[in-house]
């Protein structure tokens, strides 16, 4: 490219139109020309861009935004925060009689609002048990009049309830005050802050053992369908074309299939009395039922008889183009059959074998639907957990923040799989 | 199965193994489909082959789990549903998506491999995490419990199939093509239905077919963003899974693989048609 803007010769001919034989003026056609493709071809993507920007980037930033702005506590009691704000939580006083004559009138008012309770949900996060406090305290303090709660609300609150005089709950809501928080990073993470604000591990280790578990479950998967799949995508990519065209329905029938009924078909053949224990009890291999439904087992196995296409496709494509006389080669100079194959065959497996690998290990640390309908407890996934806080336990913070950190875990596997593959490459039967 | 003559007695065996195996894999692939057929014709609520299955008791047999989806208004609501976000998902994702993929593969586009990326991210997210996120932005727009918001969700994760299947087609396309209809005088729109649009027409029929397979078997995304009135196939199976299980979802199972086969067998017809185009054989 030349550059006009470079030349430092103020005569008619720059050097760099020299060198290309060009003019100026040519160079600033072609250029004009070259912008107008490019804003041609831009024109057709720009539609899509907003579209996608607006449907789906625009809610996955909306996670990430709201897994770290929690308002509602600054919401509720924003006078109590501000006046909360000089007090040292360290120390072992409570705060002034004026805070808590605040407080007093701010949780009159949203009792009569009816949002004392979401504030009550709110501080029993950080301290179990207060939210019974705060429920009944609000119940008896509608009655009083505001005017006695500005001048001494503190001590109406301690004779309602003598948890109030405990430094324990104030420190709770101070510490729920914040809009911004990196506190469900740290629950995601099995940490938490103590009264003096340093970082420890919390003492039951939930998410992190779980998602050891995902990966663990997502690598198990990951091998299965590449052992699996492996011999099938060679026999598929030695076979005369004619069986293997044939054969390959039987893979990408079942690639089409929808995945509830896979997974449907997994609990008819696993259930106590389903079609596996009848039949293994028919055959007196076993005299009993054995549970398999609503188990790590049962998770893995669909798992993997649902993500066995998504190896078998780029294996067998990156198999089929392999010439087949490098092998025979390696045999009729002297190499034993498995040597032969482990150092010659085998090599050059490995962008179908990799591109497969990283596919199905990407699709499985985030699956949710089968883990939730086979898994029972002990199968459970990730995904299962951020489902949970979205629709039971309403800690929708909590679930953004497991969700932006296994998001982050995709996006640097997709960026490896782009850089490796190649994402315009994915294979679609 | 003929082996060469020099073949050892042991690489005759392997060979024999190899394709034993393989069997065996197809028949773990297909097993768990085909078994649900028979058991959908169960006459018991079993979900398992009872005594007068195995022995081929015509009584043992039923249609009665069929048509208890055709007297269920609550499958028949699931149904028209389904074709109905499926519908209008697929066809904003096939229009925007084939768009995009025409000036995502011009050599000049600039960005072409961030934009690609990105727009290719729905496919990859894990569902659980866009159905999260969706909620909480569609809520703010009142988006959530309308079939605006579920087919918008829908044409989003359908997309990135499209874009895939064209830009497949696509590859090998002559731009001069394009250039040379805009230089004699033709319309964009008279170029684009006339040159490109036959040239690329297997690979946007596929990826509409892909698009409406994906949502046609999305639940997720449906479990958070839509109300009882805009319930899919695939959420009132994963309803009827954990609250009471009955044949009628086998039923069902056997009616969407019938679908699932058909999509099949036109997208590798258009695929062998789509190589014949573009090899021109």
């Amino acid at each position: 490219m030349s550059q006009p803007g470079q030349t430092a010769d103020p005569a008619s001919y720059s050097s760099a139109s020299l060198s290309s034989g060009l003019t100026d003026e040519e160079i600033a056609q072609s250029r004009k020309i070259l912008r107008r493709r490019k804003a041609l071809a831009s024109a057709f993507v720009i539609p899509l861009m907003l579209f996608i920007l607006i449907a789906f980037v625009a809610p996955i930033a909306t996670m990430l935004y709201r897994s770290i702005y929690h308002p509602t506590v600054a919401q509720l009691i924003p006078n109590t925060l501000e006046a909360l704000d000089s007090w040292d939580e360290s120390g072992d006083s409570l705060p002034d009689d004026a805070v808590l004559n605040l407080f007093a009138v701010e949780l009159q008012q949203l009792a009569e609002d009816r949002k004392s309770g979401k504030l009550a949900e709110e501080i029993n996060r950080g301290l179990p048990g207060s939210s019974s406090v705060i429920k009944s305290t609000a119940r008896k303090i509608k009655k009083l009049d505001p005017e006695l709660l500005a001048s001494e609300g503190g001590q109406r609150l301690m004779a309602l309830k003598p948890q109030w005089q405990q430094i324990d709950i104030w420190r709770v809501i101070k510490k729920a005050g914040p809009k911004f928080t990196d506190r469900y990073y740290l629950t995601a993470l099995d940490l938490e802050r103590n009264p003096a604000g340093e970082i420890e591990q919390r003492s039951t280790a939930i998410y992190i053992k779980l998602s050891l578990k995902s990966l663990w479950i997502a690598i198990l998967i990951t091998g299965l369908t590449a052992v699996i799949g492996f011999p099938l995508s060679y026999y598929l990519a030695t076979a005369p074309s004619k069986v293997a065209n044939s054969l390959m329905v039987f893979v990408l029938l079942p690639f089409w299939t929808s995945l509830l009924v896979r997974t449907t078909a997994w609990i008819a053949l696993l259930q106590t009395n389903g079609v596996v224990n009848s039949f293994l009890q028919s055959i007196h291999v076993i005299s009993e039922p054995i549970e398999m439904l609503y188990t790590q087992f049962a998770t893995v196995i669909a798992m993997t008889h649902i993500l066995l296409p998504f190896m078998i496709l780029p294996l067998y494509s990156v198999m089929k183009g392999i010439d087949p006389s490098y092998l025979r080669a390696a045999l009729s100079l002297g190499a034993r059959p498995i040597p032969a194959f482990i150092r010659i065959y085998l090599p050059m497996t490995i962008p179908g074998l990799s591109a497969g690998a990283l596919l199905v290990f990407i699709i499985s640390i985030g699956y949710y639907i089968t883990p939730a309908l086979v898994g029972g407890t002990e199968g459970q996934m990730i995904s299962n957990i951020i489902a949970f806080h979205m629709q039971s336990s309403n800690n929708w913070e909590l679930a953004a923040a497991l969700g932006s950190l296994l998001l982050a875990l995709i996006t640097f596997l997709y960026w490896i799989y782009d850089r490796l593959v190649g994402i315009s490459n994915l294979k679609l039967g | 199965m003929a082996f060469p003559k020099y073949f050892t007695f042991w690489q005759k065996l392997g060979m024999h193994g190899l394709r034993l195996t393989a069997w065996l894999v197809l028949a773990f692939l297909m097993l768990p489909i085909l078994v649900i057929i028979p058991l959908s014709f169960n006459a018991e609520p079993y979900f398992t082959f009872t005594q007068g299955m195995l022995a081929f008791d015509p009584e043992a047999y039923s249609l009665k789990w069929y048509a208890e989806i055709i007297n269920d208004e609550k499958w028949l609501l699931a149904i028209k549903n389904s074709f109905f976000i499926g519908f209008w998902a697929t066809l904003i994702a096939t229009v925007l998506g084939t768009f995009a993929a025409i000036g995502l593969s011009n050599p000049v586009m600039p960005w072409q491999r961030f934009i690609m990326a990105v727009l290719l991210s729905p496919m990859i997210v894990p569902l659980i995490i866009t159905a999260a996120g969706m909620y909480f932005f569609y809520t703010q727009l009142g988006l959530t419990g309308s079939y605006l918001g579920v087919i918008l969700a829908h044409a989003a994760l359908g997309t990135p199939f499209v874009i895939i299947t064209v830009n497949a087609a696509l590859s090998g396309f002559d731009y001069s093509l394009m250039r040379a209809s805009l230089g004699l005088g033709a319309t964009p729109i008279y170029t684009f239905f006339n040159v490109i649009m036959p040239l690329i027409r297997p690979g946007v029929i596929s990826g509409a077919l892909f698009a409406f397979i994906t949502s046609f078997d999305e639940v997720v995304v449906i479990l958070f963003l839509a109300g009882p009135e805009q319930r899919t196939i695939p959420r009132q199976m994963f309803s009827g899974l954990r609250e009471q299980i009955n044949p009628t979802i086998l039923a069902v199972a056997v009616l969407l693989v019938a679908v699932s086969a058909m999509m099949l067998f036109t997208i590798e017809y258009l695929r062998a048609r789509g190589e014949r185009i573009r090899t021109g054989v």
